[in-house]
This record gives structure tokens, C-alpha cells and sequence, in this order.
């Protein structure tokens, strides 16, 4: 854990049941992913002081917030976290902008005022401040929430399914917006989501949820390139997500080249400028998998690599391989029938062979804003 | 025109709304967030003056709060007048009639506040004492505002109570409504009409105002 990081662990048998150790550094977002009713929430709150788990223990940076072995509790206002709730809980009788300066009182009074307009401004509703929640979209009420819990200047920033009231366009540009967030804010960011698209956009980390029971912990790549994680498969289909450069754009042939740690990648080309980062996902039912490189295929992705593990799951007919490519993982997805045929084993150098449509780039929003109210000493 | 009667009827509304409302706020609030053993009860039992009728309630304030008893006594040493034929003893016996009208309105008010919204105000910061002044009693208020304009309403209207505890006491315990009895039972059709007709335009401004209050407080929050 880093100097500012966030360590949290949690024991309690009910009322619902949790058993979850995790950390999560500054600038890092860590995704708490799982189905609804597997405690998700209680986390959260549980990190913001508002439910006490029997065994807690919650460490933000220096401070120590919940320790029940050594007596230690501290109530939710005097934490530090910008908390942004599912339905928002925006203060229905303050306007926009009292609804961020409440969550000012840290402050001198004469500051206030001018910072909550700036956070205004930062979230693109300086012209909304005088408006109450009621008469904002759905997307501006997330907005002034999110502001809102940046007013707090928090050591620690916990998103509950922020996407889950907001329609699909809206979602893409909060999802950059955080995404931005976090580049600039520096603060552990936790988000709690059942939405596999969000894991894959924003998180840097993920935490697996399952009953109230961590059952994966990892950073993102990682996890997904494991070839084990039936729950996962089963909610997205398997397929690992590493993050790669853009390497060239040929405008011409409508094509991008994505360098990764060990290779390259060729995709087709959208709205992306050179030198930015990307994450790619490579869904494991796109991945061929093939003993000697092929010839005479209109293919434009042939990466070698070396079998690290085989997952055949008895319920399924399909058997996840997972290969080493360079130093990323990747996932394939092939017959039990095509393992005994080729003999595949753990160590055999193969090449994996992925269409370049099948290559999906999770491309942060062009629109996104980029002042967002960072954290000021 | 009984004007004393007008006066202690409207001294006696004040009064149990100053009494009774900031009791009214903190026991309504306890029963929307507090889970005790228990509560089901003390719920039925803030309830019950609403069923009962007025003269066993004051069957029993008289039986409780009489002279002779230790409860009497307290009463007595506390306010300096035995309970029954006294204002402070009607007074007493009102804010005692009119706790469901005003725990149970305020009581809503503090459950629909959403729970989220209180715990975004304690992660805004905010103490205890804070996110109540500023969040839960800002949303509760037309909750409150309809507590205290039903309990100078009742009060206004009570009857049996009055008559029980405080009798018939001109300008200490003779309200509008008891002196239109009595007024009644002496044939005086004309001043029973004339106070008859001054209760129904009090009452009438009283509503006026709770809808004048209540639009504002709406269109504030929307």
C-alpha cells in the first residue's frame, strides 16, 4: 500500500455476510465487481464509517478510521470521503450550489463560495448553480453529486453504481469524466458496479465479489487473463484487457497499430490520435489458436506465444487456454475436440490468431472535461 | 362576545403548540430512526388519545394529577397550582390531548426524508446537531407546520377535555367553545351565534394560512 493509500479489511456473518481484505493506491481505481446482494455497498459504507462491520479494520493514509480490535471508530463526518451515492442523495431542498458548499464546512467561510463555483464550473454547470436537483437531468444531478463529494477534499473517493440512473451516451462521458478524475485527482478511488463495461474502462484493480466473499483480487489485466474465473466468464464471456500505445494511424486503410508490452496489435482505426493510450479487450471466442503460422489468410494478427494454462471447466465444453504473448496474457476460448487434436500443453509454443474486428478498443470520450477540481493543498 | 373566552382559547392553542412542538420534533424523530424494543407500543400509546374520547382523558388527568396524589402534588409544587381549574392545568391536559396530532405528522416527515440523504449529509461533513438543523428539520418542516396548525386547530375545538380539567373559570379556563355551551344553556342564541361565527372565521384563516405556508414551502423545494 501506497504513503496515501486506502487498506481496508472487513469479517462480519450477517446481516449480510462479508469476508474481503483488499488496498487500493492514489490514482488507482479499484472496480468492487459482483452480482447485486453480494455486499458491494455494505463496503462502502462500511469505508465511510455509515455501517460497522463486527471485525473492521480501515487504514486511509496515515489515519486510522475503524479498528475494531483496538477500539477505534470514527463517524462518517469526521472522514474524509467524497462518497457519490447510487440515486445521488442530493439535498432536495438546497440548490445545485448549496448542495457543494454543504459539503464545505472544512473550509473559511469567505472561501467557500468561490471553490464551489469552481467545482460548478469543473463539473460544466457553472450556469446550473441556482437550480434545485429536481430541475436538473439526471446526468447533471450525477454531476453535482460528484462535485459535491470533491468539495469534501477527500483522502478517499467511493462511487456506488454511478452509471446505473443515467442512459447509455450520458454514461460514456462520466465514465471518461472519472476516468480523467483519476489522472488528476490522486485520491484511491473505489467503485462498486455489476456492469462489466465499467470494469473494463476504468478500473486499474478489481475486486470479485461473490457473497460477500472476495473471489478474485487483482489488477485488471491480470484477472482477466485468468483462465479460471467462471463467474466472470460467464457475466462477460471471457477475454483479457491490457493496455496498449497507439503506435501509427493509417488514415488510408482505416487501420490502427497498438503497441503492447511484446507486440503489436492492428486494429480498425477510430477517433484515436497517436501516442494516447488505450485499453483493449480481446474476447477469448476470437482468439484461433494454431501450431505453425499460417500463410495465406487475410489475417493481419498472428502473435506468438507459449501456453501458460489450461482451464477446462467439466460443465462446459468450451476450454479456456491461456497464452503468454510478450508480457501480457491472452485468453482463448477452444473445443475440448481441438485440445486433444492438437495436443495442446502447457509450454507449447503457439500462435494466436485475432481478427482485427473482434479487437475492442474502450476509447475514453473525446468530450470529456479535463479541469476537474483536483485536490488542493 | 365572551372576549376573555377568545383569549384563553387562543393563549391555550399558543401554548400547546410551544409546548408540545419542540417535545413533538425530538420524540417523532426518535420513533422514525430509533429500533427499541418496545416501540410498537409506546406507537399505540402516543396514538391513543386520538380514540379516546376527551372526557376519559380527563377522567383519568384528574384522577392521575388530583390533589390528593403523588403525581397531584408534583404538579403543584412545579407550577405553583393544583392541576384541575387552572390554565396551567388545562394547558397541561391539552398538550396531553394533542400528542398524536403532533408526534405522528412529524414522525412521517422525519421517515420519508431518505435514508441515503442523511448519510450523504454526515459524509458531507456534517455533526449530528448539524445535518438535523440544516438537512432533516428543513425537509421535515411541512411536516412540522402541519402538526402545529392541527394542534391550534384542535385545541381551539376541544371540548370535553376543557370542561373535565378545567371547568368553567371565566378568563382562566373558559374557552370559545365552552362559553358557546354555556351561552346555549342560557338561551343566549345571539352571542352563541356571534362566537360561533367568530371560532368559524379563526378557523378559517388558520387554514388560509397553513395553505399560504405549505404552497410556499413547495414551491421552495419543488
Amino acid at each position: 500500500m501506497g504513503e496515501h493509500g486506502l487498506a481496508v479489511s472487513l469479517r462480519q456473518d450477517g446481516p449480510i455476510p462479508l469476508d474481503v481484505e483488499f488496498s487500493c493506491d492514489p490514482g488507482h481505481v479499484l472496480a468492487i465487481f459482483g452480482p447485486s446482494g453480494s455486499g458491494k455497498t455494505t463496503i462502502l459504507r462500511a469505508i465511510s464509517g455509515l455501517a460497522r462491520p463486527a471485525q473492521a479494520r480501515v487504514q486511509a493514509g496515515a489515519e486510522t478510521w475503524t479498528d475494531t480490535d483496538a477500539g477505534v471508530f470514527r463517524p462518517p463526518h469526521q472522514r474524509a470521503v467524497g462518497f457519490v451515492f447510487q440515486e445521488y442523495a442530493l439535498f432536495p431542498h438546497l440548490t445545485a450550489l448549496g448542495n457543494i458548499l454543504t459539503a464545505l464546512g472544512h473550509r473559511p467561510g469567505p472561501e467557500r463560495r468561490t471553490r464551489a463555483e469552481e467545482l460548478l464550473d469543473a463539473v460544466h454547470l457553472g450556469k446550473q448553480g441556482s437550480k434545485r436537483p429536481h430541475e436538473l437531468s439526471g446526468g447533471e444531478r450525477q454531476r453535482v453529486a460528484l462535485a459535491r463529494a470533491l468539495a469534501r477534499e477527500p483522502a478517499v473517493l467511493l462511487l456506488d453504481e454511478p452509471f446505473a440512473a443515467v442512459d447509455r451516451a450520458v454514461r460514456r462521458r462520466l465514465q471518461s469524466e472519472i476516468d480523467s478524475l483519476r489522472r488528476t485527482l490522486h485520491v484511491p478511488l473505489i467503485l462498486v458496479t455489476h456492469d462489466f463495461d465499467d470494469v473494463a474502462r476504468l478500473a486499474t484493480h478489481v475486486l470479485m465479489l461473490e457473497h460477500g466473499r472476495s473471489v478474485g483480487y487483482g489488477s485488471l489485466s491480470t484477472l482477466t487473463s485468468r483462465p479460471d474465473q467462471s463467474w466472470l466468464h460467464e457475466a462477460v464471456g471471457p477475454g483479457s484487457v491490457f493496455e496498449a500505445a497507439v503506435s501509427r494511424i493509417d488514415v488510408d486503410r482505416g487501420l490502427v497499430t497498438l503497441a503492447f508490452d511484446g507486440g503489436t496489435l492492428i486494429a480498425p482505426a477510430r477517433q484515436l490520435t497517436a501516442a494516447t493510450t488505450v485499453r483493449v479487450r480481446v474476447p477469448a471466442r476470437d482468439v484461433i489458436l494454431a501450431t505453425s503460422a499460417p500463410t495465406g489468410l487475410s489475417l493481419h494478427n498472428v502473435l506468438p506465444g507459449i501456453v501458460s494454462a489450461i482451464h477446462g471447466d467439466t460443465t462446459r465444453d468450451a476450454v479456456i487456454v491461456q497464452m503468454t504473448v510478450g508480457r501480457i496474457l491472452l485468453l482463448a476460448e477452444v473445443t475440448r475436440d481441438a485440445i486433444r487434436k492438437l495436443d495442446i500443453k502447457v509450454g507449447d509454443h503457439l500462435h494466436a490468431l485475432i481478427k482485427s474486428v473482434s479487437i475492442e478498443l474502450l476509447v475514453p470520450d473525446a468530450n470529456s472535461f479535463d479541469d476537474t477540481g483536483q485536490r488542493t493543498t | 362576545m365572551d372576549w376573555s373566552a377568545l383569549r384563553v382559547s387562543l393563549w391555550l392553542g399558543t401554548g400547546t403548540i410551544l409546548v408540545l412542538l419542540p417535545l413533538g420534533i425530538w420524540f417523532g424523530r426518535v420513533l422514525a430512526y430509533r429500533h427499541f424494543r418496545g416501540k410498537l407500543l409506546v406507537e399505540a400509546l402516543v396514538t391513543i388519545p386520538l380514540i379516546l374520547p376527551p372526557t376519559v382523558l380527563g377522567f383519568y388527568l384528574l384522577v392521575t394529577f388530583g390533589a390528593r396524589s403523588p403525581l397531584g402534588r408534583a404538579f403543584q409544587a412545579v407550577i405553583g397550582h393544583p392541576l384541575p381549574f387552572s390554565f396551567e392545568g388545562l394547558l397541561f391536559a391539552s398538550a396531553i390531548a394533542n400528542i398524536p396530532f403532533v408526534v405522528q405528522p412529524i414522525q412521517r416527515g422525519f421517515e420519508a426524508i431518505s435514508p441515503d440523504v442523511r448519510d450523504a449529509a454526515a459524509c458531507c461533513g456534517l455533526s449530528p446537531w448539524q445535518r438535523f438543523l440544516r438537512i432533516e428539520l428543513p425537509l421535515a418542516w411541512p411536516s412540522v407546520l402541519t402538526a402545529a396548525i392541527l394542534t391550534f386547530a384542535h385545541t381551539l375545538g376541544e371540548f370535553g377535555v376543557v370542561l373535565m380539567v378545567g371547568g368553567n373559570l371565566p378568563g382562566e379556563t373558559r374557552t370559545l367553545s365552552i362559553a358557546i355551551y354555556d351561552r346555549m344553556q342560557a338561551f343566549d342564541d345571539r352571542s352563541a351565534g356571534i362566537m360561533a361565527a367568530t371560532l368559524l372565521v379563526v378557523a378559517t384563516i388558520t387554514l388560509m394560512v397553513t395553505t399560504i405556508l405549505s404552497r410556499q414551502v413547495n414551491s421552495r423545494r419543488g
